[in-house]
């Protein structure tokens, strides 16, 4: 606690303000900590918002798994392993963004944020296509759904968990792209310096935290049964 | 009381007069207000349904409302009073305004993000009184599929989007508190020196974190498969409606404690300063805030003893029940033993707390009877239900959000109300709830269920007189309103101190400073140290 008392001494002493330093904040090192903490718990929540589907995948192919296997069959494994691989590229290219940030590169910062972006369209134009295909097969919940035999109802819950739980995923892309469109304006006009990158970080940290999603994702949708299928 | 007092000149009140300042503000203690302008109207919105049913059960025939505007009634009270009433009451209110103050520091850790919350606490507000107002809605506050997926033809939509919207306010402000106790503390204030509110804000905080996206999937999910069709509840495509009620209570039950233990926190404070006496027991009371936040995660299913779940998780739920309990029983006796051969001062804060104990203790024992699996087959969905969550919510935690607004309003208005008024309303509030929610207790023994708007004539006399209850409670209530408005105006100057209390916020003046403190305060002893002060009780 005393180092802390003198940190805010010399906060408030002989050397100046740094202009990102919030006024509440006695140093920009508590500053910093406080935001990551901050994303961390959101991140928590994070995963508890997404518990709540994973639970109800969990229930219903216990219950049904054949229809689980059926319908998971459905889905494009080529498309999902690709789309697999540039989200996992995105979070590099992203990890490279923080390291730039850090080490003060301002202009490799911008770039590598940039190509974050440009994989994540990707990984959105890919989903788009899917996404289309579901529609022509009338494999969309609802009123319209169509699915051959005897498992047409369970097989209409694992298209609504399929739709709810990439769409959920896709909406925290979109918010993602918003964020990194800010980030990258603020890197191109150079406000991030060694000593505070702090939004750099905690976008790098939701942005981890969406590929991950993903990461459980591809399996339980997409390879519910092809060990099965192949064999 | 020193009458030469005089006010502080520059306060967080008067250092900027315009709207916008109040609007766009980002100081904790503005922020707070807000909340409690929006809070007090949802409860008395909340309070003139709880009129129309208690109305329309003073005789046995349904000759007030329909059965369908009933339905509504009890619905729109449960909503009104849950999501934008027990909720933010003590954290958004008094923890906002409060907390950074007991913390010594300038202000939360994420002042923006405070501001947001509001924003989308009242966005949600206005989502829900826009479904009040457009027919309302008639499923009940807890949303059962299949009533809410389809059999409804009310504005479910409207309203669970107005609860989704503001479990983020509840999720962002909890994460606010819980950065900010982590890092925003003074110099010297480590985690045994915190007043003891602050450690059930942290809990509260935790809760928070954990359950309310819970509740905003669960909701977000229904809307989906009202909207579009979906499944995921829905029994016809082989869905179960049993599990949105898991998924729900995942929250709700927890939500009690988001309710509960920060007017527990309150209590502390009030206690420790009116007995003049360190809290019995501190560690013992902190860890007690924890214990129930956690163990609370693991009782939800206690609620869903008759929906067909297995009897051996019964089993486990029904023991997990009781053992929450305990938590709750050790702050009962740790608040009871500081009293013991304290110094009690009979202030109207400390009439308020006393009152929350009589209140409390009687809610949290009926609880163990609802906990029973046998006995919970008698008495589920009848008035003993309701009549132990309203010892719980009112008789809990709406008294203790009048115990901390009674111990806080001098250090946030700067004034003194009328103490015998005070003390006047906290017994009639008491007296009328006692005789509201006392005979429901029997009714539902009786055999009386809950959310029907007739009943056989054997019930009246029982009926009557809780609606006569409810009648006191609500002039106790207009009287809180009365007092504390007129204290605004006519009141005392308080002056930084006036229960002579120990914790940070006491060492400032009242009204605070627009950035609490003048300069850094230090810590050098624990809390409630009474001990070692000179007793200047008056």
């Amino acid at each position: 606690m005393s180092d802390a008392l003198a940190a805010h001494a010399g906060a408030h002493g002989a050397h100046a303000h740094h202009p990102d330093l919030q006024h509440h904040f006695d140093t920009l090192e508590q500053q910093h900590e406080a935001a990551t903490l901050g994303m961390w718990l959101f991140l928590i929540t994070e995963v508890l918002f997404f518990g709540g589907l994973f639970l109800a995948y969990m229930l219903y192919r216990i219950w049904y798994p054949q229809a689980w296997a059926e319908a998971s069959l459905e889905l494009d494994i080529v498309l999902g392993a690709v789309n697999t691989a540039v989200l996992i590229g995105s979070s590099l290219t992203m990890a490279l963004a923080v390291r730039a940030a850090q080490t003060g590169q301002q202009r490799a910062t911008v770039v590598w944020i940039l190509l974050t972006m440009a994989l994540g369209l990707t990984f959105l134009v890919i989903k788009y296509f899917e996404y289309a295909e579901k529609f022509e097969h009338h494999h969309v919940p609802g009123p319209t759904f169509h699915f051959e035999g005897p498992n047409a109802g369970p097989a209409q819950i694992y298209f609504s968990l399929y739709f709810l739980m990439t769409g959920l995923h896709a909406t925290h892309m979109l918010i993602g792209f918003g964020i990194m469109a800010v980030i990258a304006w603020m890197a191109h006009k150079k406000r991030f310096t060694p000593e505070w990158y702090t939004p750099v970080e905690v976008s790098g940290l939701y942005w981890h935290f969406v590929d991950i999603v993903w990461i459980f994702l591809f399996p339980l949708l997409y390879l519910a049964d092809r060990a099965h299928h192949f064999a | 009381m020193d009458t030469t007092m005089t006010a502080p000149r520059v306060t967080y009140l008067n250092h900027e007069h315009t709207l916008a300042s109040w609007l766009l503000t980002k100081d904790h203690k503005r922020i707070g207000i807000l909340y409690m302008l929006v809070v007090t109207f949802a409860f008395f919105l909340g309070g003139i349904f709880a009129s129309m049913i208690r109305l329309e059960l003073a005789t046995p025939a349904g000759d007030l409302v329909s059965a369908d505007t009933y339905n509504k009634m009890f619905t729109m009270h449960g909503v009104a009073m849950v999501f934008f009433v027990l909720i933010p009451a003590v954290p958004a209110i008094l923890g906002n305004f409060i907390l950074p103050l007991t913390l010594g520091a300038k202000d939360v850790a994420f002042p923006k993000l405070n501001l947001l919350s509001w924003y989308i606490f009242v966005i949600g507000f206005l989502f829900t009184i826009y479904a009040m107002v457009s027919g309302g809605v008639d499923t009940g506050w807890t949303f059962y599929t299949p009533y809410s997926s389809r059999a409804s033809n009310t504005n479910v939509m409207m309203t669970g989007l107005g609860v989704f919207i503001t479990g983020f306010s509840s999720i962002l402000t909890g994460l606010n508190f819980m950065v900010t106790i982590h890092r925003m503390r003074a110099p010297g204030l480590t985690w045994f020196r915190l007043p003891l509110f602050v450690w059930a804000v942290y809990a509260t905080s935790l809760v928070q974190i954990l359950g309310t996206p819970v509740i905003a999937i669960t909701v977000l999910a229904l809307a989906i498969e009202r909207f579009l069709h979906f499944g995921i509840f829905d029994a016809a495509l082989g869905g179960d409606p049993v599990l949105f009620q898991h998924m729900f209570w995942f929250y709700s039950h927890p939500a009690v404690y988001i309710m509960i233990l920060p007017p527990m926190g309150a209590i502390s404070e009030v206690i420790a300063t009116f007995s003049r006496k360190s809290i019995f027991g501190y560690s013992f009371v902190a860890f007690s805030s924890l214990a129930i936040a956690i163990f609370g995660f693991l009782v939800w299913a206690h609620h869903l003893f008759v929906a067909g779940i297995s009897v051996y998780s019964a089993l486990v739920f029904s023991f997990l029940t009781y053992a929450v309990a305990i938590p709750s029983a050790v702050k009962t006796f740790n608040w009871a033993a500081t009293m013991y051969r304290g110094a009690i001062w009979l202030k109207a804060p400390m009439i308020w707390a006393i009152a929350f104990l009589g209140l409390f203790l009687v809610g949290g024992l009926t609880g163990l009877f609802t906990a029973a699996l046998g006995v919970d087959v008698h008495i589920h969905d009848t008035y003993f239900v309701v009549a132990h969550f309203h010892f719980i919510m009112v008789g809990g935690a709406i008294m203790g959000y009048f115990a901390g607004l009674h111990y806080w309003w001098p250090k946030i208005t700067g004034r003194m109300y009328s103490d015998i008024w005070a003390k006047v309303a906290a017994i009639i509030v008491f007296a009328g709830f006692n005789l509201t929610f006392g005979p429901q207790f029997i009714l539902g023994y009786l055999g009386m269920p809950r959310r029907y708007h007739v009943y056989p004539e054997e019930f009246q006399v029982l009926n009557v007189l809780s609606s006569a209850g409810a009648s006191i409670l609500g002039v106790g209530y207009l009287l809180i309103a009365i007092y504390l408005v007129a204290s605004l105006f006519k009141g005392e100057i308080a002056g930084d101190n006036p229960w002579h209390a120990t914790g940070l916020e006491w060492t400032t003046q009242s009204p605070p400073l627009p950035h609490n403190f003048e300069t850094q305060p230090v810590v050098t002893e624990d809390a409630y140290e009474y001990s070692k002060r000179e007793i200047k009780v008056v």
